[in-house]
């Protein structure tokens, strides 16, 4: 097995193919991005009629809700939870040993050729709800210029979590051979926790922290939402980005060694 | 068909359970979220929780059973693409009825159970206003519901005879609507309200016969008579996605290859 050090060239090689592939599925890129636009006005109308109230929910107020809301319907794309499980499929047919046979890392050609994936979603799918939102409701725009580029390393960070995160359901392939229990599992826990399904402040204070504590979800939307938004300010959103580099340390470290042990089984298996 | 599509995919038990299972933990979470959103000031769009509940018990209900009888129609595209319609074409049986019976699903009958059980509770709990016709209503809105959600996803799929990369569309209105109609619409606002609700006749799926099982005049102006209607709407919409459908098989014209 070789490991040499992926070169700058390299990665910047594999970045443009996962671009250029999801830049073939026009139609599909279409569709989908309406779909999430049409999403996003359920949503946005249904928090906003819990709005009406107080004038506020849980900390945000009615503009903030609308950029929450619609920012995270493009974010679905680019941090792409449900992506497809084309790399448990390569375990199961076996073409993962050509993929070892490369001078590459596995899990580092994996996440370039999904950030490339992601740079392109974030051209297509995340405009198009964005300017939905900005077009229908009265938008929340950041108050501080320094906030946009805070958004972009949160942003960046989300994706990459997310990125070794579902390389970590992949890898349970090497085991399992049919990755739909664990990719169910996953695809639950994260819509449910990440902020989608509802911003994480509607629960109830002990339930939130355990989540932000505990589990890696908000991490992969609900903080570069918050720095968005600029919920609590910008000390706030350093500490949100803090964490998420802890929980992408965090991950990075676990499938490095699942992946050790991974490869150790294939080993053992082929040989 | 459907028997031996049911004999098959039960032969993998392992899996068949954690299908299963997960079919039922997805339609959990939408409860969930409907939870969680009331739970904010205790009303949805100036509805109490028992008035909320049976709207969501209503589309719980309609959308699974819908999902379980014609869901596999979204495999469509697949057909179109590979042209293996042409083999559904040559039997001599309806087409949509063989599409329908070749992938059946039987994973889906958790979902389907768990929507049931949630009207059921529903039922009990709200206040609703009992008499004959609220009875008969009562059984009859969430097969109204599936019907009409039923139609829509075979609508959505037929789009794929033009169109075959469409799928995510179809998406949104067949997810989105049963979303939608998972809210009283008074949530909703503007331009968006009045086309899901009444231009494509999500307000018929569980809200207004929501009001009328409940006796309650709609804060929006909705005539009393119309909360009644539908199971005429689930008809309706019925013959236009068969319409559709017969126009989207006509205009086939297979790969070529």
């Amino acid at each position: 097995m070789a490991t040499a050090k992926a070169s700058g060239p390299v990665l910047a090689a594999l970045v443009r193919a996962g671009f250029r592939r999801f830049a073939t599925y026009r139609q599909a890129t279409v569709a989908g991005a309406f779909t999430n636009t049409v999403f996003g006005f359920v949503r946005c109308y249904v928090l906003l009629s819990l709005a009406d109230a107080g004038g506020r929910v849980a900390g945000y107020d009615r503009a903030q809700l609308a950029t929450f809301v619609f920012a995270g319907q493009g974010m679905i794309a680019v941090v792409n939870f449900w992506g497809p499980a084309d790399f448990a499929e390569r375990v199961r047919t076996g073409d993962i040993a050509a993929d070892l046979l490369r001078p590459l890392d596995l899990m580092v050609g994996y996440l370039a050729a999904d950030l490339g994936r992601a740079c392109h979603a974030m051209l297509t799918r995340f405009v198009v709800p964005v300017l939905a939102g900005v077009l229908a409701f009265d938008f929340y725009l950041p108050e501080h210029a320094w906030t946009y580029p805070l958004y972009a390393v949160s942003l960046l960070l989300a994706v990459l979590v997310c990125g070794v995160c579902r390389y970590l359901v992949n890898l349970t392939a090497f085991w399992l051979l049919d990755i739909r229990g664990p990719r169910q599992v996953w695809v639950l826990a994260s819509t449910v926790g990440c902020g989608l399904a509802f911003p994480l402040p509607l629960l109830p204070d002990a339930v939130a922290a355990a989540l932000w504590l505990a589990t890696p979800f908000p991490a992969l939307m609900q903080a570069p939402l918050d720095v968005l938004v600029e919920r609590g300010g910008t000390g706030h959103a350093l500490v949100l980005i803090a964490g998420q580099l802890a929980w992408l340390a965090i991950v990075t470290g676990l499938a490095r060694l699942v992946q050790r042990h991974a490869l150790r089984r294939l080993v053992i298996q082929g040989g | 068909m459907v028997v031996a599509q049911v004999r098959g995919q039960t032969q993998y038990r392992a899996s068949f359970v954690i299908d299963l299972v997960g079919s039922a933990l997805f339609s959990l979470t939408d409860v969930l979220a409907v939870f969680v959103m009331f739970s904010v000031n205790g009303s949805l769009g100036g509805f109490g929780g028992r008035e909320v509940l049976l709207m969501v018990g209503i589309a719980a209900c309609a959308f699974p059973v819908a999902d379980l009888a014609v869901g596999n129609v979204e495999r469509l595209p697949f057909y179109v693409r590979t042209g293996l319609f042409d083999t559904v074409l040559v039997r001599p049986l309806s087409s949509l009825g063989q599409l329908l019976a070749m992938d059946f699903a039987p994973r889906r009958f958790g979902r389907a159970g768990q929507g049931v059980v949630i009207y059921l509770i529903a039922l009990v709990a709200a206040p609703v206003d009992w008499h004959a016709w609220t009875a008969i209503l009562a059984v009859l809105a969430p097969l109204a519901g599936a019907v009409f959600f039923g139609s829509l996803i075979v609508a959505g799929a037929t789009v794929a005879f033009w169109w075959v990369e469409s799928g995510e569309i179809a998406f949104a209105f067949t997810y989105g609507g049963k979303d939608f109609a998972t809210y009283p619409v008074t949530v909703f606002g503007g331009f968006f309200r009045r086309f899901f609700a009444y231009g494509l006749g999500f307000a018929f799926v569980a809200y207004l016969p929501a009001l009328a099982m409940l006796g309650r005049p709609d804060p929006l102006g909705v005539p009393a008579w119309l909360h009644w209607c539908s199971p005429l709407t689930a008809l309706l919409a019925a013959a236009l996605a068969g319409l559709f459908w017969r126009t989207g098989v006509r205009h086939y014209r297979s790969t070529g290859s």
